[in-house]
C-alpha cells in the first residue's frame, strides 16, 4: 500500500492478471474505461438502471457502475473487449446481424454481455425467459423484439457451445 | 409484395457496433484536453444580483456571457434562447457559466464555491398560470366555410385531452467536444444536424463560415433530442476551447440530461364535433394549447404540425383550428419524434372512439364513413395528390388482428383499441423549398467507388446504409463500392437536418436523381457532381394564410392493441400489438422493422408509463430509476406489415417512416384500456395511479 487510500487488488481482466494499486472505492466503470481504456463498457445512467456498462464477473452479469474495485479482488472480469475474439461472440454477432438487433449501438456491448451471461446459465431459454433476463438492459431504438430474436437465434446456432 | 431494394443488407456500421470498438464522444481521447461543466440556475425566475467566483487554480477557467464575441443566443427559429443567462434566469437549470479544467472533482469543488446571489420573482410554472398572460405564439386556420351561426343550432360533442412531457432518453447522453486551431474552431459530437450547430457557432462567434467546422461523432440515439439542443453544447465547448486554448469535452450525466434538455411539449386540446339531425359529423373545431417552457426553440413548428395533423385521416369539413403556445419558467421544450403528431392523434382518435360510443356504432365503422381519399383537401386546403390506400390499410388490419371479433366479444377486464393516422413527410410548410434547399454531392473515383456527401446523420436509424443502398442500386454497383462516412460541414454540403422523416424520402431522392448524371459520366475517371432538391412544381404554400400543401407527401398507418387489466393492482398488460403502414417501398425491410418496433415501443412508453412532472419548477423524475422507459419484459412481439403502394416521387417509391410509427399507438392503447376498465381516459400517460383515480371518480 502506497498511501492510506491505495489498496492492492489482484484480478483477472479479459485473461490478463492485473495488479490494481489505487483507490478501492472508485467506480469500477471508471477504472475499466480510464485505467484500462476499455471503452466498450458504456455509461448510460450511472445508477444500475440501463445495463450499458454490463460486464461479467466470474461469469455473472453485473453493472460496473455499481461496483468498486475491492469487490473484484481475486475475481475474473470479462468485458466486450475480452469476449469479442471468441467463437461464442461470433455466434452472437451473427445472430444480432440476422435479427437486426443493432441500431445506435450504445446499448449493444451490454446486450452482448447479457446474452452471454444468459446462455451460460440457460443455453436454450424461452422467449419469456429472455425478455425477463434482459430487462435490466435498456435499449431505446429497437423496441427489444429484434434483440430477443437475436438471443433465440444465437441459442439455436450455438447449440452445444454453451 | 416487395421490391429488390427491400431485401435487407448488413448495416455498414454493424461490426464496430457489435464488438464495442466504435468510439462515441465520451470514448475519445483528447490529448491536453479539459472537461467543462455547467453551473446552472437554482431559481425558476430571478434576477442575478451578483456572482462570486473562487480563485482558480492554474489551468482552470470560467466561461460566462462576457466571453461571447457576438450574439448571446442560440438561433433556432426565434432568437430568444440565451447561451448563458446574463441578467435574469428563466428556469431551474438554465446555464449561467462554465467551469473548465483538467480534473472533474476539482471542477465540482469550484462549482460549490461559486456563489450566485439572486433576487427571485414569482415564476409562472403551469399552463393555467401562463394563460393569464397573452400567448407568445398563435395561429388559426379554417378549412372550408366555418359558419358559427349555422353550427350553433346543431347538436355538438365537446371534450378536452391532455398529454404530458416525454423525454427522448437516447442511451448516449448529450456529448460534445471542441478544438480551437486558430483561426478555425472545430466541434465534434453527438448530433442530428451539423449545420444547425455551425449556424449557432457563427451567430455566437461571428467567425467566417470557412473557419467553423462541425463533425458528427458516432451518435447513440437522437429521436429529436439531438436536433436543436446540441447547439448549446457546441457553443459552450467552443467558447471554452477558444478561451482556454485547450481541447474541451463536455459530457452530460444522465440526471443533467433528463432534467435540463428539451422534451416533447405538454399539450391541451379541446375538440368539438357538430352533428346534423342524421347524426352525421358535419363540422369540427380544435383549440390547442402548448407549454413551450422558457424559450421558443422549435415550438412554432411543433405548433404548426400539431395543428395541421388535427384533422386526422378524416374528411370532416368545415374544420376550424386555433392554437396557442405559452411560456412557462421551465426548460425549453423541443423536438421529439412525431413533433406534435402524437399529441394530435391521441386527441383525435380518442375523440372518434368517444363519438362512436355516444352514437352506439362500431369505432371502425364510424371511421370508415369519413376516410380521406386521393384528391381530397388536406387540413390546410392542399391536396392529397397520390393514391390514399386507407380502405386497404383498414382491411389489412382487420384481417391481421381480427379487431371486430375482439371488440364485440371482449371479456371482462379485456379490451381492444384501433387507431388510424398519417404523418406529413418532410419539413412543414414551404420549409423544404425555402428554408432547407437541400444539397448533396456524389464523388466518383478512379477505382469505381462513389462517395456520398450529405450532412444527413446516422443516429441509429440506419441512414448510412439506406442511402448507400439507394445509390448502389441506382448506379447498379455493389454496395461495398459506395463510401458513406459520418458527415461534417467541412466535407459535405447541407442536405438539411436529420428530422421530419425526410432523410430517405427527400435526401434519398436527390441522390437517386443525381445517380443519373453519375451514370452518364461513368467513364470519366474522377469527378464530383451536386444537386439540390427539386420541390414538386404542383405544390404551393402560403405561410401567412397557412394555406396549401403543408407537406410534400404523407405516410399512413393503422394500429390495434389488445390489453387486459388487473383490477387489484390497476396494471395494464398488453397482449397483442398489430401495425400496418403505407410507407411506399420499404428501402430495407430489416431497417424498417427496426423503425416500426422502436417507434411503437417508444409510443407505448408515452402512452403508459413515461411520466415527468415539475414541482416548483424542479423536475421530479431526474434519473432512469424514476423516469421509467420500457424494458424488454414490458410488451409482446409486434406483428406488422406494409402495403404495396410505391410513391412516384420517392427514391424507389419510398415515403417517410421514422416518426409515423410513434404517432398512432397511444390512442389505440388508450381505447383498449377504456374497454378493459370501462372508464374514459382523456390524458396521457395512463399510469396505474391515473387509472385508479379515474376509476374512483367515474364510478361515483
Amino acid at each position: 500500500m502506497n498511501s492510506e487510500n491505495e489498496f492492492s487488488i489482484l484480478f483477472n481482466l479479459n485473461g490478463d492478471e492485473i495488479h490494481y494499486l489505487g483507490d478501492p472505492t472508485r467506480r469500477l466503470l471508471n477504472v475499466l474505461r480510464e485505467d484500462y481504456h476499455l471503452t466498450g463498457v458504456k455509461e448510460g445512467c450511472g445508477e444500475g438502471e440501463c445495463g450499458a456498462c454490463a460486464i461479467l464477473v466470474d461469469g455473472h452479469l453485473y453493472n460496473s457502475c455499481l461496483m468498486m474495485p475491492y469487490q473484484i479482488n481475486h475475481k475474473s472480469v470479462l468485458t466486450i473487449e475480452g469476449f469479442r475474439d471468441s467463437k461464442r461472440f461470433e455466434i452472437i454477432s451473427r445472430a444480432f446481424e440476422a435479427a437486426g438487433a443493432v441500431q445506435c449501438g450504445f446499448c449493444t456491448p451490454g446486450m452482448v454481455m447479457a446474452t452471454e451471461a444468459l446462455l451460460r446459465k440457460n443455453p436454450h431459454p424461452l422467449r419469456d425467459e429472455i425478455a425477463s433476463f434482459m430487462s435490466g438492459n435498456l435499449c431505446r431504438c429497437t423496441g427489444y423484439d429484434m434483440i430477443i430474436k437475436a438471443v433465440m437465434i444465437a441459442s439455436e446456432a450455438g447449440d452445444g457451445l454453451w | 409484395m416487395t421490391s429488390e431494394i427491400s431485401n435487407p443488407v448488413k448495416r455498414l456500421d454493424f461490426d464496430e457496433k457489435i464488438n464495442g470498438s466504435i468510439r462515441y464522444t465520451a470514448d475519445m481521447e483528447l490529448p491536453n484536453g479539459l472537461f467543462a461543466k455547467t453551473l446552472r440556475s437554482e431559481h425558476a425566475y430571478a434576477q442575478i444580483i451578483n456572482i462570486t467566483t473562487p480563485s482558480l487554480p492554474d489551468g482552470y477557467f470560467i466561461i460566462t456571457s462576457k466571453d461571447i464575441p457576438h450574439n448571446n443566443t442560440i438561433p433556432v427559429v426565434e432568437n430568444d434562447w440565451p447561451i448563458f443567462a446574463e441578467e435574469e434566469v428563466h428556469y431551474i437549470g438554465e446555464p449561467i457559466l462554465l467551469i473548465v479544467g483538467p480534473d472533474i472533482q476539482m471542477i465540482e469543488n469550484l462549482m460549490d464555491q461559486t456563489i450566485i446571489e439572486y433576487a427571485p420573482f414569482k415564476p409562472t410554472l403551469t399552463l393555467k398560470e401562463a394563460m393569464q398572460n397573452p400567448p407568445h405564439l398563435e395561429l388559426s386556420y379554417t378549412k372550408g366555410d366555418f359558419d358559427h351561426t349555422t353550427l350553433k343550432v346543431l347538436d355538438k360533442f365537446e371534450e378536452t385531452f391532455e398529454t404530458g412531457l416525454q423525454e427522448q432518453a437516447y442511451l448516449e447522453t448529450q456529448s460534445m467536444m471542441a478544438i480551437y486551431e486558430a483561426p478555425v474552431i472545430k466541434v465534434y459530437g453527438s448530433m442530428q444536424c451539423p449545420y444547425y450547430i455551425k449556424d449557432a457557432l457563427q451567430n455566437a462567434l461571428a467567425f467566417s463560415p470557412e473557419n467553423i467546422e462541425v463533425y458528427q461523432n458516432p451518435t447513440g440515439g437522437g429521436f429529436g433530442g439531438k436536433e436543436d439542443f446540441p447547439s448549446v453544447l457546441g457553443v459552450h465547448t467552443a467558447l471554452a476551447a477558444i478561451k482556454s486554448g485547450h481541447p474541451v469535452k463536455m459530457i452530460y450525466d444522465r440526471s443533467e440530461d433528463l432534467s435540463y434538455t428539451t422534451k416533447r411539449h405538454p399539450c391541451k386540446i379541446k375538440l368539438t364535433t357538430y352533428f346534423d339531425e342524421n347524426h352525421h359529423l358535419v363540422a369540427r373545431e380544435a383549440d390547442i394549447i402548448l407549454d413551450s417552457g422558457a424559450y421558443t426553440g422549435l415550438t412554432n413548428v411543433v405548433l404548426q404540425r400539431l395543428s395541421f395533423s388535427i384533422m386526422g385521416v378524416y374528411n370532416i369539413t368545415p374544420l376550424h383550428v386555433s392554437a396557442r403556445a405559452y411560456k412557462t419558467h421551465k426548460p425549453p421544450n423541443g423536438a421529439f419524434r412525431g413533433f406534435g403528431g402524437p399529441q394530435a392523434f391521441f386527441a383525435i382518435e380518442s375523440h372518434m372512439n368517444h363519438i362512436a360510443s355516444r352514437l352506439g356504432v362500431n369505432p371502425l365503422d364510424l371511421r370508415n364513413a369519413y376516410l380521406v381519399k386521393q384528391g381530397d383537401m388536406t387540413s390546410t386546403e392542399g391536396k392529397f395528390r397520390h393514391p390514399v390506400k386507407l380502405p386497404e390499410l383498414v382491411w389489412r388490419m382487420e384481417t391481421m388482428s381480427d379487431y371486430r371479433n375482439h371488440f364485440a366479444e371482449s371479456e371482462e377486464y379485456a379490451g381492444v383499441g384501433i387507431s388510424l393516422f398519417l404523418h406529413g413527410c418532410g419539413f412543414t410548410g414551404s420549409g423544404e423549398k425555402e428554408l432547407l434547399k437541400s444539397k448533396v454531392s456524389l464523388a466518383k473515383f478512379e477505382d469505381g467507388t462513389v462517395e456520398i456527401k450529405a450532412s444527413s446523420t446516422e443516429i441509429g436509424q440506419g441512414s448510412l446504409t439506406t442511402l448507400s443502398k439507394i445509390v448502389a442500386q441506382a448506379l447498379e454497383i455493389p454496395i461495398d463500392k459506395v463510401i458513406h462516412k459520418l458527415p461534417s460541414t467541412a466535407n459535405c454540403p447541407d442536405s438539411g437536418p436529420t428530422v421530419a422523416s425526410r432523410t430517405t424520402m427527400i435526401v434519398g431522392k436527390i441522390l437517386y436523381d443525381l445517380c443519373g448524371e453519375v451514370k452518364k459520366r461513368w467513364n470519366e475517371p474522377r469527378f464530383e457532381v451536386s444537386a439540390m432538391y427539386k420541390y414538386p412544381s404542383d405544390l404551393f404554400w402560403n405561410n401567412t394564410e397557412l394555406k396549401g400543401d403543408a407537406y410534400p407527401e404523407y405516410a399512413w398507418g393503422a394500429n390495434v392493441v389488445r390489453v387486459t387489466f388487473n383490477p387489484v393492482t390497476y396494471e395494464v398488460d398488453v397482449k397483442d400489438i398489430w401495425a400496418v403502414y403505407d410507407i411506399g417501398t420499404p428501402i430495407d425491410s430489416k431497417m424498417v422493422k427496426g423503425q416500426i418496433d422502436g417507434g411503437i415501443v417508444q409510443g407505448l412508453g408515452y402512452a403508459s408509463m413515461e411520466e415527468m412532472n415539475h414541482i416548483a419548477g424542479k423536475v421530479l423524475q431526474n434519473r432512469l430509476s424514476t423516469y421509467i422507459i420500457p424494458c424488454s419484459a414490458d410488451f409482446p412481439e409486434i406483428k406488422s406489415a406494409t402495403l404495396f403502394n410505391p410513391f412516384e416521387e420517392g427514391p424507389f417509391g419510398a415515403r417517410g417512416l421514422g416518426e409515423l410509427t410513434l404517432v398512432g399507438i397511444a390512442p389505440a392503447y388508450a381505447a383498449a384500456v377504456e374497454q378493459a376498465t370501462g372508464v374514459k381516459v382523456n390524458a396521457l400517460p395512463i399510469t396505474p395511479e391515473r387509472l385508479r383515480r379515474l376509476i374512483h371518480e367515474q364510478r361515483k
